[in-house]
């Protein structure tokens, strides 16, 4: 027993030794360290992220923990001694299942003075708005010219036979814009008339895949995959990053978003601040330069979402091809979180099996 | 019934048999005997369709075995290591050759019985044969051969790695069942003692051809060189000057030789002189040696010269003691190097 | 005893000799024990066993949640037996191929056929589609056949053989290359054809390999989750996709857990199965055995094998991957938007972008440094799965009843979902590993936040891989010839490095191969535990898949390019490290 602990001790020994930074002096003479927890969709411009550091004298620390769902259990399974200080990513489907696990310490920042109420989900502030998205339709401008074919204005005009084959969406279980459109169908349609429609849309060709990538890439024509489907649940960021992204310089973007009533769930993002932090002043800081409108403008092309604060400006792409639905459907999260399970499953029996 | 005519075969670009011709007749066991690396394994998988001669033929009753493969030769195989099959039980080997040949069950168990029976390893039939000692794996292998009833027998040193009195007595047994069944057999190896306690027919493999072929006593009698000589341990060989005449100067003097020679005077011959024909103090050619050992066999003594000469002796002389001998000496071909 | 006659006295200290060496022997199995069991220990059983208890909630055994568990267990056992025997139907004449014949392009095609299993599923995908999709080459080639591949059980079961048919050839091949030769000869000389040959000789004496090959393939099959989820689509649900949807997709963790450990307790007995099925099956090798090398093919049926079964490999493993390379360079020229007429050029262009951080971003990271990174983890994962490996081979290969025991824990790692264990590492190590105010003060230094982590967790995936392959070369080694070595004059030291080194050094190669491979492809685990500023090229790859546009997925492509590269070198490099041929027994 005595040389397994000498083994044991001796290896973690070198583990600590070989780690980048010794933490014991750097304590001392370095700046503080603040970390943040996130999904592994997180990005940031790195000029950005400096000033803040410098102007704070901090030195940020990131931690990706895959998807969403990935990094909140991440968090909340370790609760007792919390792995960072702020956490970033928790989204309004999973926002009530958050709030419940109480791993978040209230903040009133001064900055959501100049936010929306639409957006403030939260009444106790322990979770704060930063930024949303809109899961939406994309689909193939050049494809529905080409045949003349009318672009669908609303849920129900997927049900169209001429239509048939044609769209292709995520599994809600595997995949966040999956759900996030289940959502919207449940909002337009209520429950359980949403599952007539998907057992109509089932009827009419509808091709469900796992995740987005395979459903923009291999599925959907107007990507560089250039598969079949001309339809496809993805995002209303998604024609300005086409543009954004695009092998030749394009003067239009190829694809568009379906922006009729309640064919877009609004996706909101959030921050907290951890329960149990040791640096809850820098942790506020952090808070704050989220909401600031520095971090908010570079929101859009780092993560192709939008800023919540409405002082940001979007770059040029965002504002010529991004379309934002002026009603985009919504769900209480606190009855998202109750009926989510059942949903899918029901879903799952309606459509998979 | 098996003739071998001009086999040709190179082992990686080095010319390993060099047309290579010998007979087996009915009934007939013939013992290819060869130095180590001679070929002699690759001429028997060559006969059992194993590998393919680059030129000459393989006979069976005159008919040419070359588009037979070696599935449907029905020649039966025994090697050195006994190459049993390590996932099957003594019976399970015994019966192999006769699944292949799709018997009924009751006809293969009768016949794995008697194969066993024949080497008598009975009552090891449902023995794994990883258990068996060398021995009894050579028994096995032997009447896996057997039970399939083989045109022919081919044995690939079967005995090399087996202790001298078990293989003594295992080369008795198997000449008794090389007998009592008829199957000609090729047995090859490289130890002329086990060659003459089992062939009815020596044949003797060397640089690629046979050198000899003939009943063993004849082969002995009549070592058609100095390396056939040599390489079954007939006796003193010695090189010589052929002075004419029926004489021939050689290290122990000259000596008297009924050598055929053409060439004439000077020319260099060899001479066998075997150890039974060396006579102390008995009439002939007087010639004198010094005793540098002396060594007690089973049937005698052993008594070597200074010279190098050796013979065997009833009543040994002394070490160090001065003799005089006479010999019978005997003339060989000399095309052979020793 | 000192007083007992001397016969006694000798007797005695003989039978002391006797124990004393019994108890040096248990000495050292415990010690060859050590390390991989204290390092399984803390990071594999120790959060395994935390997780599953903290998870526990005896309201989760309900009659609903028992009809869930089944019916993907059902499926799971299902395309996993499916899987597995396809697999071994290629991989038999595959391995074959390569251990029985010489050919032009041999060992670059044996490399290639090994990338595919570090591949990430989603480029898979892309490959497979760009070959069988509804505009693929197969669709162009055969415009009538219009069927679809992704989402059916063909799409699961055919990316299963592409990904595991690497692991029959190289352990079903390396057992076909030690087969004895005479046994064969013996066989033909007593009637049997070349097909009972096979039937009768060959496959009972590769039975072990052939296990060994079909349950690790079987438990990859069994544990599979990216290919279930994104080519077999929704419909199937196999217990690790089941456990992925209910531990991060609908936060029910007690069901999770009741799923993981279903899945725990299959792999569990499959592993104990094995291990007696195999200790009943082990056969001596026979040091005379008389091997065979490999050759050109001869006749006209060896040709005709050779051209058909190259042919059918570079179709099925090569054709999908080339339609990376191919697309990475290609440009798709657009204008205007429209994109419907596609006209291709050539391009070095994502690769070129590759280098620019053109969004300015933190996580910005450079080829080089992505690829440099994902061989730092490999090469670590390589080092410490053989460190810890062969202690515990070299123990396995002489079995004792603690061994007999101990081994099916030893391939659970390869049952355990990655999601399982990913949370059990995070209640285990979100906390300073040592006490902060203990002697060896690591300060708030935690596991869990540290990059050291990607190669602990690779190591866990490789090291039953690398067990497997070492263990049974160390139990072939021949005692006897060790001893004649010892007889001959060599000190234990030079004995070893005579007998044991040789056979050593090339098991420690294909062994050192599965680990690199492992850890150069793994996603999941590293996604779940790198830093965002360590990524590897899969994580890299996934960022570029991960948002819309054409420069993203072409940069992808050229990602994966840089992938399949690195490794086919990489693979390419260590089987030339082979001994040379002077140094084979």
């Amino acid at each position: 027993m005595k040389k397994l602990s000498i083994l044991l001790s001796s290896f973690f020994f070198l583990l600590a030794a070989c780690t980048p930074q010794g933490p014991a002096e750097q304590a001392m003479l370095a700046p503080a360290t603040l970390t943040v927890m996130t999904h592994d969709s997180f990005a940031v411009s790195e000029d950005v992220a400096r000033a803040f550091e410098q102007a704070q004298n901090v030195k940020v620390t990131f931690l990706a923990s895959g998807d969403t769902g990935a990094a909140l259990n991440k968090a909340i399974l370790s609760k007792e001694a919390p792995l960072a200080d702020v956490f970033y990513g928790v989204d309004n489907t999973f926002l009530s299942r958050a709030l419940e696990a109480g791993i978040f310490e209230p903040y009133s920042s001064p900055a959501l003075a100049g936010i929306p109420a639409e957006f403030q989900l939260d009444p106790s502030n322990s979770l704060l708005p930063v930024d949303y998205g809109d899961v939406c339709i994309n689909y193939d401008k050049a494809w529905f010219a080409e045949r003349n074919l009318p672009v669908p204005q609303s849920l129900e005009d997927l049900l169209n036979p001429e239509l048939n084959g044609l769209l292709v969406v995520e599994n809600p279980a595997t995949s966040s814009p999956g759900l996030a459109f289940l959502l919207a169908t449940v909002a337009h349609f209520g429950d359980p008339g949403y599952l007539d429609f998907w057992a109509d849309l089932r009827d009419n060709g509808l091709v469900v895949v796992g995740d987005w990538e395979t459903a923009y890439y291999t599925n959907f024509s107007a990507s560089s995959g250039h598969g079949e489907q001309p339809m496809v649940v993805s995002y209303g960021s998604s024609p300005p990053a086409e543009v954004i992204f695009a092998e030749t310089e394009l003067e239009d973007a190829p694809t568009a978003s379906v922006i009729g009533p309640d064919t877009c769930f609004r996706q909101i993002e959030f921050v907290g601040i951890l329960k149990g932090t040791r640096n809850r002043a820098l942790a506020e800081k952090f808070v704050d330069f989220m909401l600031s409108q520095t971090f908010q403008e570079d929101l859009p092309l780092q993560m192709f979402v939008f800023p919540v604060n409405p002082q940001a400006q979007l770059p040029e792409a965002f504002v010529k091809f991004a379309q934002i639905p002026s009603q985009p459907a919504r769900l209480d999260p606190a009855v998202i979180a109750a009926n989510r399970e059942a949903w899918i499953a029901a879903w799952t029996e309606t459509v998979v099996r | 019934m098996l003739e071998l005519r001009g086999i040709h075969k190179t082992y990686e670009g080095q010319p390993l048999l060099r047309g290579v011709s010998f007979t087996v007749a009915a009934g007939e066991t013939v013992c290819l005997l060869g130095a180590s690396g001679s070929g002699k394994s690759t001429l028997l998988r060559i006969v059992a369709g194993l590998e393919r001669a680059e030129a000459g033929q393989v006979l069976w009753d005159g008919e040419d075995l070359a588009p037979i493969p070696a599935h449907l030769r029905n020649f039966g195989l025994v090697f050195q290591d006994y190459a049993l099959f390590p996932h099957l039980t003594v019976a399970g080997n015994v019966a192999f050759g006769l699944r292949m040949r799709n018997l009924p069950r009751h006809e293969i168990r009768t016949r794995v019985a008697a194969a066993l029976e024949q080497v008598k390893m009975g009552a090891f039939a449902s023995r794994p044969v990883g258990d068996l000692s060398g021995g009894e794996q050579q028994r096995v292998a032997l009447a896996r051969a057997l039970a399939t009833r083989p045109r022919l027998l081919m044995f690939d040193e079967p005995l090399g790695a087996l202790d001298r009195a078990l293989r003594d007595h295992l080369l008795e047994e198997l000449r008794g069942i090389l007998h009592a069944s008829g199957i000609p057999a090729i047995y090859v190896t490289h130890d002329q003692d086990e060659a003459f306690a089992i062939a009815d027919q020596l044949a003797l493999l060397h640089e690629g051809v046979i050198v000899q072929q003939g009943a063993p006593e004849q082969v002995c009698a009549h070592p058609v060189s100095a390396w056939a000589a040599e390489f079954l341990g007939l006796g003193n060989i010695l090189a010589g000057k052929w002075l004419g005449e029926g004489r021939v100067e050689t290290a122990l003097g000259v000596v008297e030789a009924a050598c055929e020679t053409a060439a004439g005077r000077g020319a260099s011959v060899a001479l066998l002189i075997r150890p039974e024909r060396v006579k102390m103090g008995g009439n002939g050619s007087r010639l004198k040696g010094r005793v540098s050992d002396v060594l007690f066999q089973k049937n005698g003594y052993r008594v070597t010269l200074e010279n190098g000469l050796f013979f065997f002796a009833h009543v040994p002389p002394q070490v160090g003691q001065e003799i005089v001998f006479s010999v019978e000496v005997e003339c060989l071909a000399t095309e052979s190097p020793s | 005893m000192a007083q007992g006659n001397a016969l006694g006295a000798a007797r005695g200290s003989a039978s002391a000799s006797k124990i004393a060496h019994l108890q040096s022997q248990i000495q050292l199995r415990l010690l060859l024990w050590l390390p991989p069991l204290a390092f399984l220990g803390l990071f594999f059983f120790y959060p395994l066993a935390r997780i599953l208890v903290t998870t526990f909630d005896p309201a989760a055994l309900t009659p609903d949640n028992f009809h869930i568990t089944f019916s993907a267990l059902r499926f799971t056992v299902y395309q996993a037996t499916l899987s597995t025997l396809l697999t071994l139907l290629l991989g038999l004449p595959a391995a074959w191929l390569f251990a029985r014949f010489e050919f032009p392009g041999k060992s670059l095609l044996r490399a290639l056929t090994a990338v595919p299993f570090l591949l990430p599923t989603v480029v898979v995908a892309a490959g497979f589609n760009a070959l069988l999709g509804p505009r693929g080459l197969a669709s162009f080639l055969f415009p009538l056949s219009s069927f679809q591949f992704s989402n059916t059980l063909t799409a699961i079961l055919t990316a299963h053989v592409f990904y595991n048919t690497t692991i029959v050839i190289r352990i079903v091949g390396s057992a076909l290359a030690q087969r004895d030769l005479r046994l064969e000869q013996a066989a033909r000389s007593l009637g049997a054809d070349g097909a009972r040959v096979w039937l009768h000789v060959i496959l009972p004496g590769l039975r072990p390999s052939l296990l060994a090959a079909g349950t690790l393939v079987f438990l990859f099959d069994f544990t599979s989750f990216g290919v279930i989820l994104l080519l077999g689509g929704p419909a199937f649900a196999t217990l690790e996709v089941e456990t992925y949807i209910q531990a991060l997709h609908m936060l029910n963790l007690p069901l999770a857990g009741l799923l993981s450990a279903v899945q725990l307790t299959c792999t569990l007995a499959l592993s104990a199965l094995y291990t007696r099925t195999a200790a009943r099956m082990r056969v001596q090798a026979n040091p005379r055995a008389v091997f065979e090398s490999a050759r050109p093919p001869r006749k006209g049926s060896e040709k005709l094998f050779v051209t058909g079964l190259v042919a059918l490999l570079a179709l099925f493993f090569v054709l999908p991957m080339l339609a990376l390379p191919l697309r990475s360079i290609s440009r798709l020229e657009a204008a205007r938007g429209e994109r419907s007429s596609v006209q291709f050029a050539l391009s070095g262009e994502y690769y070129r972008e590759l280098f620019i951080n053109r969004r300015g971003s933190l996580f910005y990271v450079p080829p080089i440094r992505a690829a440099l990174n994902s061989l730092g983890y490999a090469g670590l994962t390589v080092a410490l799965s053989l460190l810890l490996g062969f202690p515990a081979a070299s123990a396995l290969a002489r079995p004792g009843e603690l061994e007999r025991w101990l081994d099916p824990f030893l391939m659970l790692p390869l049952g355990a979902s990655a999601v399982t264990l990913g949370l059990g590492f995070i209640i285990t190590f979100n906390r300073p590993l040592l006490p902060e105010n203990g002697p060896l003060n690591t300060g708030h230094w935690k596991l869990l936040a540290s990059p050291w982590l990607v190669p602990l967790a690779h190591t866990i995936v490789a090291l039953p891989f690398v067990i497997r392959t070492l263990q049974p070369a160390l139990a072939s080694i021949p005692e006897r010839l060790r001893d004649a070595a010892a007889s001959l004059g060599a000190s234990p030291v030079r004995a070893w490095l005579a007998v044991d080194w040789p056979i050593v050094w090339r098991a420690s190669l294909s062994a050192g191969t599965f680990a690199f491979t492992v850890s150069l492809g793994e996603f999941g685990a590293t996604a779940l535990l790198a830093r965002p500023e360590y990524p590897t090229i899969p994580v890299a790859i996934y960022r570029f898949l991960s948002q819309p546009g054409g420069l993203n997925y072409g940069q992808a492509m050229a990602m994966a390019t840089l992938l399949m590269a690195l490794a086919t070198l990489g693979i390419l490099l260590i089987e030339r490290l082979r001994a040379p041929r002077g140094g084979e027994l």
